[in-house]
C-alpha cells in the first residue's frame, strides 16, 4: 500500500521539479537533495527522510513536460518515489523508463493527499474510497527495458552480445 | 498506403523497406548531439563499460557534436570544471564537431547544427535537449532524448525503441501581416493544441505561409513544437531548405529531400489562416496559456529578453533593432540581447544592430542561452515580470518562482521595451510603439 504524500495539478514542468539553477549538479547520487526546491516544505521533508520509500506523488496531465534534463527524474529516483499521473511527457516517460523511475498512468483517477493506494499490474485502487481505476500499461518496448532493469544493463548485456 | 516524411526517414534509418505509425524500431543516427550535458552522458557512458572488459568506445566520433551552450562562459568552477572534462573527454575520443566558447564559432546548439550544415534532409538527428526538435526545419526528423540514452547511444549507434510517431499534419495558408511572424504562428497553434495535444506525435508542416517561410522562421515551428509536446517537427525540404543549405550552411555535396506522399497518412489534419493573425502571447505559467495582444496589452514589465534558439538570429535581431534604432529603452526596463551564435553576433555587429541596441539603452550578451533557463545570468527579482522571445515561461524558469515569464515574438519585445508595458507592434510606420 503507498500513501499519497503529494498532489500537484496539471503540466507540471522539469523546472518545478528540478530547477534550472541546479543543472551543473548531474551525478544520480547528488540530485535527490534538490528535488522540488522551489517546493521548500516538500523538499526538507525529503531530505529529512521523513517521505518513506514507495510514497506516491500524485499528479493531472502531462507531468514532466519540458526539458530533457535527467535530474528531473534521478532526483524522484533517489527518494524512490511512485508517480501516478493522468499522464506524462514523452521525454520524461523515457527517461523514467530508461532509470527505473515507477510510472503510474492512471487518467481517470480521483485520490488526495492522505490516501491509501494499491497499486497492481492492471489497475489501482484507492483503498481510502474504495475505487478503483484502469491504469494505462506501457508499450511491450519499453517494458523489456525495465525488466533487463534499465538502459545501462540493457546496453552492457547487447554489447556483450555485440562482441 | 502512402508515408509520412517520419514514417520514410525511420525506414531508411532502420533498414526496412516500409514502416508505419506504432512500429517499434532500432534507427541508425545522423547526429548525435549534446551540450554541457555531455557531463552525464560521459559519466553514464563509463558506467555502461564497468565490468564488461571493454573500452569504451563511441561508435562513430564523426556524428557526435558537443556544443557548450547552456552556461557560457561558466558561472562556477562546478560549471567551469564539468567543461574541462567535456573538452578532455571529446579531444581524447577525436569528436571534431566540438563548439567551445568562442566568439567566432561558439553559440547556442540549435543555431550551431544548421548553420554548420550539420543537419540534412532525410537525417535522424537526436539530442540531449528537449528543443532538438528545431532541426525539423531542415527536413530532418529530430528529437530530445535523455543523457543516458545518449550514452547507450554513444555506444550502439542506434536509438533504442523508438515507436514510429503518428503525424499531425498541420497546413497554414494565407500571408502573415506586418509585424506578425513565425513566433506568433506557432504560439497560436500550441495554445490550440495545448500542451500535450501533440504528445508523442509528430507535427509536419505544409501550406503556402511555410513555404514563403524562411529556414529562420521553420525553425521557430520546430522549436516549439515540443511545447505541445510533440516528438518532433518537421518541414519537408525545398527550394528554401536546398538555398539555405548551400547559401548560409556552406553545403557543396548533394542533398536529397524526404517528401511525403500524397496520399500519407495522418492522425489529424489542423489548417490555420494566418492572414488575420495578431501578435500573440503565452501568458504565465505553461506555454499553452496564449492570448492575443490585445487582451494583455498594458502590463507592466520589468525585463525584456530577445535571443535563444527560438528566436535569437539575424532576422529576428533586425526587426527588434528596427523597432528600437534612435529611440530609448524605457527607465524602469532592463533590456538583454543575447544573440544565438557567433556567426549572427559578428554579423548584427557589422551591420550596426548592436550599436543599435545598446545606444538605445539595451545590454548585448554574449551567445548562448543566456537567462532562458535561469541558470547563470538575468535572474528576476521577486514580483517581477519578464516579457521574453525564448520558449518556456513554466514557474520558476528564469530563476525565480515568484515572478512571471510571458513569451512573444522580438516585434513585442521590441515595442514593449520602449514603453515599459506590453505593446502591438503593428500601427506606426516604422512598427515603432510611439
Amino acid at each position: 500500500m503507498s500513501k499519497v504524500i503529494l498532489t500537484l495539478g496539471d503540466d507540471v514542468s522539469t523546472d518545478v521539479i528540478y530547477p534550472g539553477r541546479y543543472m551543473a549538479t548531474v551525478l544520480p547520487t547528488e540530485t535527490p537533495q534538490f528535488a522540488f526546491a522551489d517546493l521548500t516544505d516538500f523538499n526538507a521533508k525529503l531530505k529529512a527522510k521523513q517521505v518513506p520509500p514507495g510514497s506516491v506523488l500524485l499528479a493531472g496531465k502531462n507531468f514532466g513536460c519540458g526539458s530533457s534534463r535527467e535530474q528531473a527524474v534521478s532526483t524522484l529516483k533517489g527518494h524512490e518515489l511512485v508517480i501516478v499521473a493522468k499522464g506524462f511527457a514523452r521525454i520524461f516517460t523515457q527517461n523514467s523508463v530508461n532509470l527505473g523511475l515507477r510510472l503510474v498512468e492512471v487518467p481517470d483517477l480521483e485520490a488526495k493527499d492522505g490516501d491509501e493506494l494499491e497499486i497492481g499490474a492492471t489497475e489501482v485502487v484507492n483503498v481510502s474510497t474504495g475505487k478503483r481505476f484502469r491504469i494505462v500499461p506501457l508499450p511491450p518496448a519499453r517494458q523489456a527495458l525495465i525488466d533487463a532493469g534499465g538502459l545501462i544493463a540493457y546496453t552492457r548485456k547487447r554489447l556483450m552480445e555485440k562482441k | 498506403m502512402g508515408k509520412t516524411v517520419v514514417e520514410k526517414i525511420l525506414a531508411r534509418a532502420a533498414g526496412k523497406s516500409a514502416v508505419s505509425a506504432g512500429d517499434v524500431v532500432e534507427p541508425a543516427v545522423d547526429l548525435a548531439m549534446s551540450h554541457e550535458n555531455a557531463a552525464l552522458v560521459i559519466s553514464q557512458f563509463h558506467e555502461i563499460y564497468k565490468g564488461t572488459g571493454l573500452e569504451p568506445t563511441i561508435w562513430d566520433p564523426s556524428r557526435l557534436a558537443v556544443i557548450f551552450d547552456h552556461r557560457v562562459p561558466a558561472e562556477s568552477a562546478k560549471t567551469a570544471t564539468n567543461q574541462k572534462k567535456i573538452r578532455e573527454f571529446v579531444a581524447k575520443h577525436g569528436v571534431a564537431k566540438f563548439h567551445d566558447i568562442r566568439g567566432d564559432l561558439g553559440g547556442i546548439c540549435h543555431q550551431i547544427l544548421p548553420e554548420n550544415g550539420y543537419v540534412r534532409p532525410g537525417a535522424v538527428v537526436v539530442g540531449t535537449d528537449s528543443h532538438t526538435t528545431s532541426h525539423g526545419a531542415l527536413g530532418a526528423f529530430a528529437f530530445g532524448i535523455g543523457a543516458t540514452e545518449m550514452a547507450s547511444l554513444w555506444a550502439l549507434g542506434v536509438a533504442l525503441n523508438v515507436e514510429v510517431p503518428a503525424t499531425i499534419k498541420v497546413v497554414v495558408k494565407g500571408a502573415l501581416p506586418d509585424m506578425v511572424g513565425p513566433k506568433d504562428v506557432v504560439l497560436h497553434l500550441v495554445g490550440l493544441l495545448t500542451s500535450e495535444g501533440a504528445n508523442f506525435r509528430v507535427l509536419e508542416f505544409h501550406g503556402e505561409a511555410i513555404r514563403a517561410m524562411s529556414t529562420s522562421g521553420r525553425i521557430v515551428l520546430c522549436n516549439m513544437s515540443v511545447e505541445a509536446g510533440a516528438t518532433s517537427g518537421i518541414v519537408p525540404a525545398d527550394a528554401e531548405t536546398l538555398r539555405y543549405l548551400k547559401e548560409e550552411a556552406g553545403v557543396t555535396d548533394p542533398v536529397q529531400p524526404v517528401l511525403p506522399d500524397a496520399d500519407a497518412v495522418y492522425e489529424r489534419v489542423i489548417e490555420i489562416d494566418v492572414s488575420r493573425l495578431e501578435p500573440q502571447i503565452a501568458c504565465p505559467h505553461t506555454v499553452d496559456n496564449v492570448r492575443p495582444i490585445g487582451k494583455v496589452a498594458g502590463t507592466k514589465v520589468h525585463q525584456i529578453v530577445i535571443g535563444s534558439c527560438t528566436n535569437g538570429r539575424f532576422d529576428d535581431l533586425e526587426i527588434a533593432a528596427g523597432i528600437l534604432k534612435g529611440k530609448k529603452v524605457a527607465k524602469d526596463v532592463r533590456m538583454l540581447v543575447f544573440p544565438a551564435s557567433g556567426r549572427i553576433y559578428t554579423r548584427a555587429l557589422l551591420r550596426g544592430l548592436v550599436a543599435d541596441f545598446v545606444q538605445a539603452g539595451a545590454v548585448v550578451m554574449n551567445p548562448g542561452c543566456g537567462p532562458c533557463l535561469g541558470i547563470h545570468e538575468g535572474a528576476l527579482g521577486d514580483g517581477e515580470t519578464a516579457l521574453s522571445t525564448t520558449n518556456r515561461n513554466f514557474k520558476g524558469r528564469m530563476g525565480n518562482p515568484t515572478s512571471d515569464v510571458y513569451l512573444c515574438s522580438p516585434a513585442v519585445a521590441a515595442a514593449s521595451a520602449l514603453t515599459g508595458v506590453i505593446t502591438d507592434p503593428r500601427g506606426t510606420a516604422a512598427g515603432g510603439a510611439r
